[in-house]
């Protein structure tokens, strides 16, 4: 118990003395956030169909309870009294291990996110968060970056030719998105100061939201959490014309299910940093009262409210986007990735970099309004630059864009050793 | 991009990536906000079927209960599908009836020649398309069976009207 004490201690060296009551709120929040956590999950997919449905002029699923508010039961009931099939030639530990493993990473990353504003009570300041760490932001790098993982075992221990390019595409894919995604999130911490994820949104609480001096950034971790979480535009590792159903062909019954949660589950979380990184986190938006002591019930009430509202909101804008943009093809994927998210975030990083010791030099105090006057001035100019240059039709490229003359004369003079023996005989 | 494809030059307002999504994702918008959905519930409400419609079969009655059909073998003959099986009989008073009248829906192609050739008006394609059953032998419609379906028939084309007004 010591030892676990002092560790915990060594974890979380700003919370208070692990007293009975630490120990007792710590389990509470955990059971409560993650029934909350799940539940919300198993909407989300009815949600999904719903949404699919009206932009489609349908109704969507109705038929079991009030508008059909009971079909994730119904799903669950099904995907678990269906019958389990195993590939004969899979790896069976490999193929029974990779469901949880993409569904983990998602649920774990939730531990740092803070939830709402913390609570003042007769048992102390209990932080609405489920573990405090001061490296909140390096362990949700490291713990996305495993999500991978999940995918690329399902779909190399299948042992099928489709689930494994959907394998291989996704390891491409997300890896050369968590690139992008990181780089992204630096400029957030050069104005925060600090990797711990409550002051980051304590620090966009009493200044401005990220979302308005870093709106580059927040455009760039946008993309790439759609990368990240295998969704639309992005689904090339299940792209179902081309692959069948990707990783997952293979897998039926409650395996199937523990990755379209994993999916959902992934979602939420990827919209949960996005509203903590950029749009405040629990931040209720023109007003400083909810941020400064006393820290009341109602106040952790109310910035929670503030806070689901925003993850929904982003959770609908994945569903929105999903249901109106077509697949990327694969090249452009990767050179929307490499040629254009890569460098531009780390030319912003450059660029942030530089303003920050500017202002500073200039004497202007850190969350001063020249400060982030100066911010929102030089964001107001990039994002201007770049969405014009992005409307060329050029970084974007387009199926019908012009090829490079020089790449025609290259792939000419490869090609053409390789077809001269089909080539008709010329006359002379 | 594969060599010696043609390239067409567009306008900007037709390439650009940001504002073709920016309006497609308005046009989704729209669709979700609008109350307006095109599915019918089916089983609580049905599209309305044309007057013409050619379904289940439905072989009609005299006022005393007995079937119209008097044997005459027109409709087996003119089936191309072959799948009217009818037996005649013969009562004491000399009137023929149906000994066997039965009616393999699965093989009947609904083109409507019995209902057209029959001379008494027994034989009826209906206004009617829900039969779906349990097995094949339930698809073969005996004359009880026949007699015993209520839905409306079908209305043969009118060369004097013919759109049916």
């Amino acid at each position: 118990m010591t030892t676990m004490h002092a560790l915990l201690q060594a974890a979380t060296p700003s919370s208070e003395p692990h007293t009975l009551p630490f120990f007792a709120f710590t389990a509470l929040k955990l059971i409560v956030v993650f029934t909350v956590y799940m539940v919300g999950v198993a909407l989300l997919t009815l949600a999904e169909r719903k949404i699919s449905a009206w932009i489609q002029d349908r109704h969507g699923p109705n038929r079991v309870g009030f508008h059909g508010l009971m079909q994730p039961i119904a799903d669950g009931v099904k995907n678990f009294v269906k019958e389990e099939t195993y590939p004969a030639a899979a790896n069976i530990p490999l193929f029974v291990l990779a469901p949880a493993l993409a569904f983990i990473p998602a649920l774990v990353t939730w531990a740092v996110i803070p939830f709402a504003a913390p609570w003042e009570g007769r048992w102390g300041r209990i932080d609405m968060v489920l573990a405090p760490l001061p490296i909140g932001f390096l362990f949700i790098l490291a713990i996305s970056s495993l999500g991978v993982y999940g995918i690329v075992l399902a779909g190399w221990s299948s042992n099928n030719k489709y689930s494994l390019l959907g394998g291989l595409r996704s390891s491409a894919q997300m890896i050369s998105y968590e690139i992008a995604m990181g780089m992204s999130t630096i400029p957030v911490l050069l104005l925060a100061g600090n990797v711990s994820m409550s002051k980051i949104v304590n620090q966009q609480a009493f200044e401005t939201w990220n979302v308005l001096n870093l709106t580059i950034a927040f455009f760039i971790f946008l993309v790439a959490a759609f990368a990240e979480t295998n969704r639309l535009p992005f689904d090339l590792p299940e792209a179902e014309s081309e692959l069948i159903a990707g990783y997952h062909s293979e897998y039926s019954a409650m395996k199937f299910s523990l990755f379209f949660i994993a999916e959902y589950a992934n979602m939420v979380t990827a919209s949960a940093l996005m509203a903590t990184l950029f749009f405040g986190g629990w931040d209720i938006p023109f007003t400083l009262w909810d941020n400064v002591a006393p820290h009341t019930g109602l106040k952790t009430f109310l910035t929670l409210g503030c806070f689901a509202t925003k993850v929904l909101f982003f959770v609908f804008l994945y569903m929105w986007i999903r249901w109106t943009l077509p697949r990327f093809r694969y090249d452009q994927l990767m050179s929307l990735g490499w040629k254009l998210l890569l460098p531009l975030a780390l030319g912003y990083i450059v660029a942030i970099a530089t303003t920050i010791v500017t202002l500073d030099a200039l004497g202007f105090a850190r969350g001063s309004v020249p400060f982030h006057a100066g911010l929102i001035l030089l964001n107001l100019a990039a994002v201007v630059i770049l969405f014009v240059l992005l409307d060329r039709g050029k970084i974007i490229s387009p199926a019908y864009s012009r090829l490079n003359q020089r790449d025609v004369a290259r792939l000419r003079a490869v090609s053409t050793p390789r077809r001269a023996p089909l080539l008709p005989e010329s006359g002379d | 991009m594969s060599i010696g494809v043609k390239v067409v030059e567009r306008p900007i307002h037709d390439t650009s990536y940001i504002r073709a999504t920016l309006t497609g994702m308005a046009h989704t918008l729209k669709h979700l906000l609008t109350p307006e959905r095109v599915t019918t519930q089916y089983p609580e409400e049905k599209e309305s079927i044309s007057k013409r419609w050619r379904g289940t079969h439905r072989m009609l009655t005299t006022e005393d209960g007995k079937a119209k059909c008097v044997g005459c073998g027109l409709c087996p003959t003119v089936c191309p599908a072959n799948c009217i099986k009818l037996v005649p009989g013969e009562d004491e008073q000399g009137n023929r009836y149906p000994l066997v009248f039965e009616i393999d829906e699965f093989r009947c192609i609904f083109c409507g020649y019995c209902q057209e050739v029959c001379p008494e008006e027994a034989i009826h394609v209906g206004r009617h398309y829900e039969n779906a059953e349990y097995s094949r032998e339930g698809f073969v419609y005996d004359l009880e069976r026949l007699m015993a379906q209520t839905h409306p028939v079908c209305e043969m084309w009118d060369p004097a009207d013919p759109k049916g007004e």
